[in-house]
């Protein structure tokens, strides 16, 4: 008989080591999510529904990018560069802009939702954040003007650099 | 009757100073006994008002984006005032109420979690001191000019002690899932600022933390929950956080690609650069200070590691040539700054004066060339290199140029 209750002690310690401790806070409901949840990963997981091309982001940019960062996305003092910096890399003035440095187009997605523009953060739809990312990548060369970026074709755009990452060698490296 | 007793006192003073033979500025003064009281006792209290150390702020159009510097050089022991922890932010602080703020924790997770601050301070919670430093600090020392003193220098660097839950506490009540191995980690400032963090490390030693130095974390720091990841670089120890987004990959934000990756000679930049290296600087004396004349001088400074302890610390006054142990402060924690202290006879001549910090992983703090070396000059992150000060012959301190 003691064994048979050990047993179920034994049992009862492999549950809850599965269970939570503590339980506090509540479950997360898929309306709390899907209400703060904007990740994106590289693969395009995340991507929200709609689209847009350079054509159509065009205004968009002149009246809400251009400010900072330039006309043709050269940069000025308030917001970095956006293009240029092709095969600057391995100069003693490298350039990192969208089309010399950033490895994946998604990215760029993902920081204009959240940060852009920068005196109203997260204020774009994202059909808006989908034509302003169209309009960087076309001012890179990156796509065409009528290319139309949505959730599929987003993450195939090749990334010039997007194999110029390393994993970090240190400490056996300094 | 008082009027007496302060005519005694200051006769005693004047003989005092008269027997002592001290120097003509030397004789004590003696300050008006007060007839009337101070000030009360007040709920919260304020430095004197003859104090008025600062953090310095770089001019700059976008103050929301923007750092503020830590005045290492006008600080004592190893805790930074909340006050003067230096700042970086990328859109500003937001102004959160922690009775309204959540922290959501889903993806590859069984349980995805809603919890609120009130529910975080009742788990099990731990304190711990830990220095956080952009790894943007130092980045003037890239060029051959430097920075002319340690706050521009090095002051985007502090360390406080830290209070909140561990988090592999709160992964541990939503259950991770075999295919975890990042999460997202996501402030609630307006632009969302988030990085992802590995979960090898997140159920290390890392803390969701609510207080600093004792008191709530400051607007400026994180309120009202920060995320600490002991050792690595300052942006991402995520502020004002809200969410854990747990996945398979990691999330290739801005702030891991385009920034806080290290472009290295051969155009290659590394990624996912996470730990500070050993690193240490002499605070007093440093740049666009000036000692008395030549006799005692105390030389002082600090050093971290975000691999662990401090193991030594050695200090040269001959540039280098010769080099000696520094004492150092006890007790001396793990990923957090140490005090070191190093008796000095200033002989009058001029002279170049530098640290070198060792950790417990027997890693040596390297010198600017060495780190050139290395890495090229277009890394712009992570420069840990050493740091020479020259003294002249009057005493004035300035930094050298490579």
């Amino acid at each position: 008989m003691w064994r048979r209750s050990a047993l179920a002690v034994l049992y009862a310690g492999v549950a809850l080591a599965a269970e939570p401790k503590y339980k506090l806070g509540r479950a997360a409901t898929a309306e709390d999510i899907a209400a703060v949840d904007i990740s994106v990963l590289a693969d395009g997981r995340g991507l929200p529904a709609g689209s847009g091309t350079a054509a159509q982001g065009k205004d968009l940019y002149f009246r809400r990018c251009s400010k900072c960062h330039g006309a043709e996305g050269q940069g000025r003092e308030e917001g970095g560069p956006l293009v240029g910096g092709k095969g600057t890399l391995t100069t003693a003035k490298p350039l990192k802009t969208v089309g010399s440095f950033w490895p994946q187009a998604t990215t760029l997605f993902d920081y204009i939702r959240r940060a852009m523009p920068f005196d109203r953060p997260g204020t774009f739809s994202n059909e808006q954040v989908y034509q302003a990312t169209a309009q960087v990548l076309f001012l890179n060369g990156l796509i065409g003007e009528n290319d139309v970026m949505d959730a599929k074709t987003l993450p195939k755009v090749a990334m010039p650099n997007r194999d110029g990452f390393v994993k970090d060698p240190r400490p056996k490296v300094k | 009757m008082r009027k007496d007793r302060r005519k005694f006192l200051g006769a005693a003073a004047l003989g005092g100073a008269l027997a002592g033979c001290a120097s003509k500025e030397g004789a004590v003064e003696v300050t008006e006994e007060p007839s009337l009281l101070g000030k009360p006792v007040g709920a919260y209290g304020e430095r004197s008002p003859f104090e008025n150390v600062k953090r310095h702020l770089n001019d700059t159009k976008t103050p929301q984006a923007a750092s503020s510097r830590t005045p290492l050089h006008q600080l004592h022991g190893i805790i930074t005032p909340s006050a003067l922890h230096f700042e970086r932010h990328h859109s500003g602080v937001p102004h959160l109420d922690p009775a309204q703020h959540r922290l959501l924790i889903h993806g590859l997770v069984e349980r995805p979690l809603v919890l609120t601050v009130a529910e975080l301070k009742r788990l099990p919670s731990v304190s711990r001191v830990h220095f956080v430093e952009c790894s943007g600090n130092t980045g003037s020392e890239w060029s051959p000019k430097g920075a002319p003193d340690v706050q521009r220098g090095f002051g985007l660097a502090s360390c406080s002690e830290w209070t909140g839950v561990p988090l592999s506490l709160l992964l541990a009540e939503a259950g991770l899932k075999k295919e975890a191995k990042w999460m997202l980690a996501e402030g609630a400032d307006p632009c969302k600022m988030s990085r992802s963090v590995p979960v090898e490390k997140a159920m290390n030693d890392a803390m969701i933390a609510y207080a600093q130095n004792g008191e709530a974390i400051r607007p400026e720091q994180g309120y009202p929950l920060r995320l600490i990841l002991p050792g690595w670089e300052g942006n991402i120890n995520v502020k004002w956080l809200r969410r854990l987004h747990v996945a398979d990959e990691p999330f290739y934000t801005k702030d891991e690609t385009s920034k806080y990756t290290e472009l290295q000679s051969d155009g290659k930049a590394r990624i996912f650069t996470f730990e500070m290296d050993a690193k240490s600087v002499i605070t007093s004396p440093s740049g666009e200070q000036k000692i008395g004349g030549p006799g005692f001088h105390e030389i002082s400074g600090l050093a971290w590691s975000g691999r662990g302890r401090i193991e030594k610390v050695e200090v040269s006054i001959d540039g280098g040539k010769t080099w000696k142990p520094a004492q150092l402060q006890e007790p001396r924690y793990s990923k957090a700054f140490t005090r070191f202290r190093f008796p000095w006879e200033f002989t009058g001549v001029e002279t170049i004066i530098v640290s070198r910090a060792v950790d417990e992983t027997g890693y040596v703090q390297p010198s600017r060339q060495e780190l050139i070396a290395a890495r090229g000059t277009n890394s712009q992150y992570h420069n840990n290199a050493t740091k020479p000060w020259r003294v002249a012959a009057d005493g004035s301190v300035t930094n050298v140029e490579a």
